[in-house]
């Protein structure tokens, strides 16, 4: 299949009091068209702000792309007139965010938050768009959607918001969803029927999906390949298999080890991730990772390991220990 | 580390109930059940997960023991203490032996108080140590209890990480030497990596002072890991207790299995063959609770009996309860 965003070199920057932090710095990945990639790691590493530069809605002027390309089938939305990226947004783009109540409308109805972009976007007749509305509530699972259209964001329950957030997203059939947390505000009774949803809503549809997550568990359950952010980098990347069996950066195999896993035998004290994640704004020459690591060698201080190949299908990793990096023999 | 024997806290039928609509013209006139009759016991240096989704009442039973509610009936016996039946005189020095660690660390601190004033505002109020050099003295010492350093005590929260900021939240519990603590979600709002430092950090003050825990959470990973048994609720009920190893490897109750099978696993290829069992609906309001079993609506072995019978919680094998007739 063929590529349908293509990242390259992306640099992002912010300007803060404590200095410039660079959110995203020299971050490159892509996807195929209808595939499913994910953006993993912990807050401030800057996986939102990739997705926020992709649509171009980094806030000014605090925020900046400050350089890369972003190839969407081919052309560089970052050299869009402000206009035609409008009309990418929405319609070939989607995105879906962690909190639905913040992104929905509190005095909008449910119907006008879905036909105003059918109008907008396709121009299409208020029947019409109606009509669209009622079968995209019937394609996420809303019941009983003829009625449900003229109710209000505040009478959906926190599931429902997601599933209306996501036929938003659906509204006008783009081929690719930026889904930012889309779970983590939600249950896990709940969380389950979204994942369920929106892997089967992406299969069907040939939807192409970046998911953004600190989640492991749910990247393991329905990412193909899998990009681990740390400090504004990408640190690894490889197939969600590969990724996951055999990790090979420190702090993916760090993150595998901290967290508690139901389908393992519990352990007597769990190995976590020492230290503090880096302050952006003094990061040193060296991998940002370094001084949380136990790997760590003199070389990793005074300078930057660049991402390569460590296995199968292209799996990446950006350490200069990467050889020694295996998970260790579970315990007992 | 599990419990000895001795109980140290018997919560017997707790019922919260809170009023709403009426508002500012009329009597209120339906009730949120949102504790709806819970009984369980801790023993002395034992650790009792409390796990539930959003709204099934958690929360609430963890701020009815800790008297920040009073409950509608039913009791709350500490070291041999009815609370519910104490005044506000009474309860003061009974509160310090009960002390909460909450889930924000961003919101539950002071951002005007340094570090040092936060950590000794509990000893101020319930004037414990009033001599300012001894009052400093066990600042230092509940700092390095929670690994942070003396220098800390100057700082303000914004300067600090938000696994720092939690261990701030455990040093201002730890200040006045409680026997209980209840620990409302205390590491859903931390990052991956810090949730380990701070659930290790847990455990360790635990062995060493002799900590009781309520362990309140939605994530049964970190709940499996930290209890010794587990209570699971739904909709203002305890629907399963039992010992963690009973609870994990042999769940009685279908929305235990539910909760189990809906946790994903960071394994591909485990995923990928993993039976689903994905609850249809959602959690009913506590308004209007369901007949019957509170679960029947979303439960796949639901019976007719279940519509109509409400099951008690019973012991189905020594020390494993569960509320389900079919069980």
């Amino acid at each position: 299949m063929g590529v349908l965003l293509d990242v390259r070199n992306l640099r992002t920057e912010f300007a803060t009091r404590g200095g410039v932090v660079r959110a995203v710095d020299d971050v490159s990945w892509d996807i195929a068209e209808g595939e499913t990639v994910a953006l993993v790691g912990e807050s401030g590493c800057g996986k939102s702000v990739s997705a926020l530069s992709i649509m171009r809605l980094v806030a000014a002027p605090a925020g900046r792309i400050v350089g890369g390309q972003v190839l969407f089938k081919g052309r560089d939305l970052l050299q869009l007139p402000e206009e035609e990226m409008r009309r990418v947004r929405g319609r070939e783009i989607a995105m879906i965010f962690q909190e639905p109540m913040t992104s929905l409308n509190p005095v909008l109805s449910i119907g006008r938050q879905l036909t105003e972009g059918l109008e907008i976007h396709l121009g299409m007749a208020p029947a019409d768009a109606r009509r669209r509305a009622v079968e995209l509530l019937a394609l996420v699972g809303i019941p009983d959607p003829e009625h449900r259209l003229g109710q209000y964001p505040h009478q959906f329950s926190g599931g429902m918001r997601q599933r209306m957030m996501i036929a938003m997203a659906l509204a006008c059939n783009p081929s690719l969803i930026l889904a930012d947390e889309p779970t983590t505000a939600l249950d896990v009774t709940i969380q389950a029927q979204i994942l369920e949803l929106m892997k089967d809503l992406s299969r069907r549809l040939g939807v192409a999906m970046l998911i953004i997550t600190h989640n492991l568990g749910v990247v393991a359950r329905y990412a193909d390949r899998v990009n681990v952010m740390y400090a504004s980098r990408v640190v690894e990347h490889g197939t969600a298999r590969e990724l996951y069996a055999n990790p090979r950066h420190p702090y993916t195999l760090g993150l595998l080890r901290s967290v508690p896993r139901l389908d393992e035998p519990r352990r007597a004290r769990l190995d976590p991730i020492e230290g503090q994640p880096p302050d952006l704004t003094r990061l040193g020459a060296g991998c940002a990772f370094a001084p949380r690591c136990a790997f760590r060698v003199e070389r990793c201080r005074v300078e930057r390991p660049a991402l390569v190949r460590v296995g199968a299908d292209d799996h990446v990793s950006a350490c200069w220990e990467a050889a020694r990096v295996r998970p260790r023999e579970a315990p007992g | 580390m599990s419990g000895n024997g001795e109980v140290l806290l018997e919560v017997r039928d707790l019922v919260k109930h809170f009023p709403v609509g009426g508002g500012l013209f009329g009597r209120s006139h339906s009730l949120i059940r949102a504790v709806d009759g819970v009984s369980f016991t801790i023993h002395r240096r034992e650790t009792l997960g409390l796990v539930g989704e959003s709204g099934c009442g958690k929360t609430t039973t963890g701020r009815c023991i800790l008297q920040l509610e009073r409950p509608t009936s039913g009791a709350v016996v500490f070291e041999g203490r009815d609370l519910t039946r104490l005044g506000d005189a009474e309860l003061r020095p009974l509160r310090r032996r009960i002390q909460v660690i909450f889930q924000d660390p961003y919101s539950s601190l002071n951002p005007r108080m340094t570090v040092g004033q936060i950590v000794a505002e509990p000893l101020a109020v319930h004037r414990i140590v009033t001599e300012p050099g001894a009052r400093a003295a066990r600042v230092r010492e509940v700092l390095a209890h929670v690994g942070l350093l003396p220098q800390h005590a100057r700082r303000y929260p914004h300067e600090l990480s938000g696994g720092q900021r939690q261990r701030v939240g455990i040093a201002r519990a730890l200040a006045l030497d409680p026997s209980l603590i209840v620990c409302d979600e205390p590491v859903s709002a931390l990052d991956v990596s810090i949730q380990a430092q701070i659930i290790n950090l847990l455990e360790d003050l635990q062995a060493k002072l002799g900590l009781t825990y309520l362990f309140v959470a939605h994530d049964l990973s970190v709940v499996r890991h930290i209890s010794d048994r587990v209570a699971v609720m739904y909709l203002g009920k305890i629907v399963e207790l039992a010992d963690r190893q009973a609870l994990y490897e042999d769940p009685l109750h279908p929305y235990t299995r539910a909760l189990l099978a809906a946790v994903p696993i960071p394994d591909p290829e485990l995923e990928a063959r993993r039976e689903r069992i994905v609850l249809g609906g959602e959690v009913p309001s506590p308004l209007r609770p369901p007949s019957g079993c509170v679960f029947h609506p979303r439960c796949p072995i639901a019976v007719d009996r279940c519509r109509s019978e409400v099951p008690p919680l019973r012991e189905v094998k020594p020390g494993h309860w569960a509320a389900c007739i079919l069980a």
